[in-house]
């Protein structure tokens, strides 16, 4: 097993939260007719994201907008390749999504790989009218042509490090590290 | 835990965790018979055949349908109209296949083993859809797994399994699937429908259907095969249905919420009645339906294993 070797701190929970309300303005800035936006968090942090956006909005416009969950693991391009981890975890859009506005919410953008895995699993749900990407970390390194539309924060990383999105619901604490594998 | 089997060839292997894992990435799978398009990408360019030595329409439909949602490309082989007609050994049979470039093969046999055998010939992976008496995991599966969603659990529960216990592979996987996850088996059935000493296995026996019925959460009536029935030692079916089939009103005596569950096909009039059968207890139709999601949990399970294994 390889082990992580923190570095740096790059967001403190106060600042995991002032960007969270960013990007919620920043989505409506997009998308001035709130009723097409949906939600829908990639497994696992991008799921608990997605539910903090909802209540920030919920919070300041008192709208609720539908939230979906995206298990990608059906969908990877490197099933054959990963050996036999891969747990299959629940996908749940119990809303219709033809003509909405889907905001895809994920924690680290990487590769892109996972985005490309995500979006081809949401058009067997249906055809949005458009599809915005919103991620906490941007950390470069894109093997497919994807960008997002919503950045928390840019962190330059070289390939060996990891950069570990930390949230409360899971890990007990919100923080962003970067760090290498050993 | 993760799974590292290339093969399904019967619970009796199983650890506990192993059965949990296939049950909750069933779960995981069911969702996807409910979307709009029920296909998923995960196994694509991958090919799955069918090899049924005995006749199945239900299991075959299943595990076609689960490896078609998989996007697995699929072969059906009846082996009446197949070269095993000819004489062809099934050693021989499963190295053409594998020759074929097949991934895996789900195959349903009259003899007890056969599978085991086959798989250790092939490098594809091999799933048990029933050989002879002997086991039948993903109905055992599907059935746990349709206990599981209805009560929430399967530790503790009382299941009776009524029937012709000795030639019933469904049985058998069952009973080792629920032991294993705790549950407490009681087998019911005439006297010469029980195998000796299956006791032994963990499981409570009676010859009483109303002692069978009196505390348990589910019954699984089992199929009157009388096609089994080689000498002449099944009761006639008036009487079996007198005795041992399951009615409104041997139900009342039961658990109002008792479940009552059945792998199919149903023989009506015979193990059950006809208005249990449709009735508000009976999740029949609902084990049909799970049974598609527990052989594409399976499917997808062995498939990446094995491809990890031949690296």
């Amino acid at each position: 097993m390889s082990t992580f070797k923190e570095k740096a701190k790059v967001l403190s929970a106060e600042e995991i939260k002032r960007t969270l309300q960013r990007l919620t303005h920043q989505i409506f800035e997009n998308n001035p007719d709130s009723k097409e936006v949906v939600l829908v968090g990639i497994q696992t942090r991008g799921v608990y994201l997605a539910r903090r956006i909802q209540a920030l909005i919920k919070g300041t416009t008192a709208i609720d907008i539908p939230i979906g969950v995206l298990d990608i693991t059906l969908y990877r391009d490197d099933l054959t390749v990963v050996g036999p981890k891969p747990e299959v975890r629940e996908t749940k859009i119990d809303f219709n999504l033809s003509d909405k506005v889907v905001v895809l919410v994920d924690d680290v953008l990487f590769t892109g790989r996972t985005i490309r895995a995500a979006l081809d699993e949401l058009m067997d749900f249906g055809r949005p009218q458009r599809v915005e990407l919103l991620v906490l970390i941007d950390r470069g390194h894109r093997e497919l042509p994807i960008r997002a539309d919503f950045v928390g924060k840019n962190i330059p990383t070289s390939k060996n490090e990891t950069v570990e999105v930390r949230l409360e619901e899971i890990d007990g604490i919100d923080e962003v590290v970067i760090g290498e594998k050993q | 835990m993760k799974w590292k089997r290339k093969d399904l060839l019967g619970l009796e292997d199983l650890s506990r965790e192993e059965i949990e894992l296939i049950l909750e990435t069933a779960r995981s799978f069911k969702e996807v018979s409910k979307r709009e398009i029920k296909k998923v990408p995960a196994l694509r360019g991958k090919t799955l055949v069918n090899l049924f030595y005995e006749p199945s329409t239900r299991t075959r439909i299943s595990f076609e349908l689960a490896a078609k949602r998989l996007s697995l490309d699929v072969i059906n082989i009846a082996t009446e109209t197949s070269s095993v007609r000819k004489g062809e050994t099934l050693i021989d049979t499963g190295k053409n296949i594998e020759a074929l470039r097949v991934d895996v093969i789900v195959m349903r046999h009259s003899s007890s083993g056969a599978a085991a055998i086959l798989s250790r010939h092939v490098r594809a992976s091999v799933v048990n859809a029933g050989d002879g008496w002997h086991e039948h995991p993903t109905q055992a599966l599907l059935d746990m797994f349709t206990l599981k969603e209805r009560l929430g659990k399967l530790d503790g529960l009382h299941v009776s399994i009524v029937g012709d216990i000795s030639h019933s592979r469904v049985a058998r996987s069952n009973i080792w699937g629920l032991t294993k996850l705790g549950a407490q088996v009681t087998v019911c059935a005439p006297k010469m429908l029980i195998p000796l000493a299956i006791e032994q296995a963990g499981v409570r026996v009676t010859y009483s259907l109303e002692d069978a019925l009196r505390n348990a959460d589910a019954v699984n009536v089992l199929r009157m095969q009388f096609e089994r029935d080689e000498i002449g030692a099944f009761p006639k079916q008036l009487e079996y249905f007198k005795n041992y089939g399951i009615t409104q009103e041997r139900l009342a005596q039961a658990k109002k919420n008792i479940l009552v569950m059945h792998p199919g096909p149903i023989n009506r009039g015979i193990e059950i009645a006809s208005d249990v059968a449709d009735g508000p207890q009976s999740v029949i139709l609902e084990q049909v339906t799970n049974g598609i999601a527990v052989r594409m949990a399976v499917l997808f399970l062995v498939a990446q294993a094995n491809e990890y294994i031949k690296r």
